[in-house]
């Protein structure tokens, strides 16, 4: 049943996948990562975002992936009033802020799931796009378009974003934001609105990285649950808020993902990535590149 | 004395009134609003008392009821067998999870206790003898003096209600209690002023876990059947610590009035409306109330008590 092949093509899988899941963990890496957000909600936006693309994507014909980039505007503005609404009540009161917000994040996830199934029931949707289907031809390995798809763009978003951190003054600020707030204030910037600028960001890369899990595989309302684990565990394996280290946590976790699936069957799957992360918790909870 | 007249009563209650000719209905909700009783009452030990926000509650309860259909299963154990059982089952994890508390705290304890629901899913999953993916159909015993086996199980979770109450009211006002809320306001000072904190977060954390694998056990009795995508449900995380918030962190009787709102309410829309619609109404009740009133039921009530008095 082993055999390198499998293993050799396990883990061409994984690598992909692990961007994949690089990508769809970005956002909570700065929204939870620098800004300290108990953002629990973050997979259930991306999902939120999976069926706006959906819906897009099947009433305008348009290609999902530029559905997903449309919509990001739209999801920084949410972005920005969440953030906004979760600082007057929570961050402000300082206190017992942290179990609130905990909860607040957790209830919101659960209006999001609960009002996607009864907005689009419980089933399964899927786009259509000229490279989903096909497969690419590697060698005697087919590799899935789809992933390829979603492997470059993940690529670039992971690209721009820390550029976008180290290079400009917005980005550096933010990173200012995480590092010494009070220090901020001392100078005379209002950390309140660059925190609401980056978590709008945040929230603006959940859009498509919604746009890639429904490009990757179908959707159901439910699948925020699992992807809490597989972002969580991204993000504090990487050591919060490095954006490098998101792109390394993610293939470390898409290809122990994929492997444990060839080995043992898909079945095991979900498992992984909350094992890695009770591990991870349990033995480093600064991560492999902590600020 | 007051509190033990109003047990007694309860206890009475819950266990006569299944004997009368009452709709079955009437148990058959009643049992799941008493289940949400424990489940909140043992939640609130540990994130109430010291603030540690437990996202588990379908671990602990999971565990519990596989512990069950295992004994019943491989040993025909009686039902108060099974219940010993998975109370010293979710005590073993919670004391696993209390050891995680050594260096967790806030979200990263909340996330590490979400992966624990989806390991023991996974594996429950994966193990053929309890079923797997498919589930296992139950078959029930016979009963003796109640009239149907739903009966009964009431009246046993009526007595777990009771005294898991009992038991979070002595927490509550005992030395633990103290220090789990001084631990919840400062774990450094308390450490200092020589609070054991540590040993109090196990006590806290084993407490709340055998307390929720308890409720955990007569569940698949209730339902005739086991499976695990429906007994690791976070439905069961946002009911037991909705009904903490609800109705109020601080004293036992908040999760009290939290759960049989929060519950009863839940029977009737899943009756009237969906089932989807009653999760969402939780999670409504859920954000409002941490947002508006942060102390609960009981803290509204109080300060209506205190702005009369004045």
């Amino acid at each position: 049943m082993f055999s390198l092949d499998l293993l050799f093509e396990a883990l061409i899988f994984g690598v992909l996948l692990g961007c994949f899941y690089a990508a769809v963990s970005i956002g909570l890496s700065v929204s939870f990562g620098l800004l300290d957000v108990p953002h629990v909600a973050h997979p259930a936006i991306m999902v939120l975002g999976s069926y706006c693309t959906w819906l897009l994507a099947t009433r305008s014909s348009l290609d999902p992936l530029l559905a997903g980039v449309l919509l990001m505007p739209a999801f920084f503005l949410v972005g920005v009033l969440v953030y906004r609404f979760y600082y007057e009540t929570f961050e402000r009161r300082g206190s017992d802020a942290a179990v609130r917000g905990l909860a607040f994040f957790f209830g919101l996830a659960f209006i999001i799931e609960v009002g996607l199934i009864l907005f689009f029931g419980v089933d399964q949707r899927s786009v259509e796009a000229s490279y989903i289907g096909k497969s690419f031809r590697f060698g005697d390995y087919r590799i899935p378009m789809r992933m390829l798809v979603a492997f470059a763009v993940a690529l670039l978003l992971t690209f721009f974003l820390s550029l976008y951190l180290s290079r400009t003054f917005v980005g550096r600020a933010i990173k200012a934001v995480a590092q010494d707030e009070p220090a901020l204030r001392l100078m005379g910037a209002n950390p309140v609105r660059i925190k609401q600028w980056a978590f709008g960001i945040a929230t603006g890369v959940s859009a498509l990285a919604g746009a890639m899990l429904v490009i990757v595989s179908p959707v159901e309302p439910a699948m925020d649950r699992v992807y809490i684990g597989r972002t969580f565990c991204v993000v504090v394996l990487a050591g919060l808020g490095s954006m490098t280290g998101t792109l390394a946590a993610g293939l470390i976790l898409g290809i122990a993902e994929s492997v444990v699936m060839m080995l043992f069957g898909a079945s095991w799957a979900p498992a992984v990535a909350f094992g890695l992360l009770l591990v991870v918790l349990g033995l480093r909870p600064q991560g492999l590149f902590g600020r | 004395m007051k509190f033990w007249i109003g047990a007694a009563l309860a206890l009475a209650i819950g266990v006569g009134l299944p004997l009368l000719p009452v709709n079955e209905y009437v148990f058959y909700a009643g049992y799941v609003v008493l289940t949400y009783v424990v489940l909140a009452t043992a939640w609130n030990i540990l994130g109430g008392y010291a603030g540690y926000v437990n996202f588990g509650p379908p671990a602990f309860f999971g565990i519990g009821a596989y512990a069950a259909v295992v004994l019943f299963k491989w040993l025909g154990a009686p039902l108060g067998v099974q219940i010993a059982g998975a109370a010293f089952m979710g005590g073993a994890m919670g004391f696993g999870v209390g050891l995680l508390t050594l260096r967790l705290r806030g979200i990263f304890f909340a996330i590490a206790t979400v992966a624990i629901i989806f390991i023991m899913e996974t594996l429950m999953v994966n193990w053929r003898y309890v079923g797997g993916a498919t589930g296992l159909q139950l078959l029930r015993p016979q009963v003796e003096l109640y009239a149907s086996y739903t009966r009964m199980l009431f009246a046993v979770i009526a007595v777990m209600a009771v005294a898991s109450v009992a038991i979070a009211r002595y927490v509550q006002e005992s030395w633990i209690g103290r220090g789990l809320r001084a631990l919840r306001d400062s774990e450094e000072a308390a450490e200092g002023c020589g609070v054991p904190t540590l040993r109090l977060k196990l006590v806290a954390c084993t407490l709340s876990g055998a307390l929720m694998g308890a409720a955990g056990a007569p569940m698949p009795m209730y339902l005739s059947f086991i499976e695990p995508a429906s007994t690791f449900n976070l439905a069961y995380t946002i009911g037991s610590l909705g009904s903490a918030i609800i109705g109020g962190m601080s004293h036992w009787a908040g999760p009290i009035v939290g759960a049989i709102l929060l519950g009863s309410l839940q029977q009737i829309i899943t009756v009237t409306i969906s089932n989807e619609m009653n999760v969402l109404v939780v999670g409504v009740l859920l954000v409002v109330f941490v947002v508006a009133a942060p102390e609960g039921i009981l803290g509204l009530f109080r300060k209506v008590l205190g702005r009369t008095s004045k």
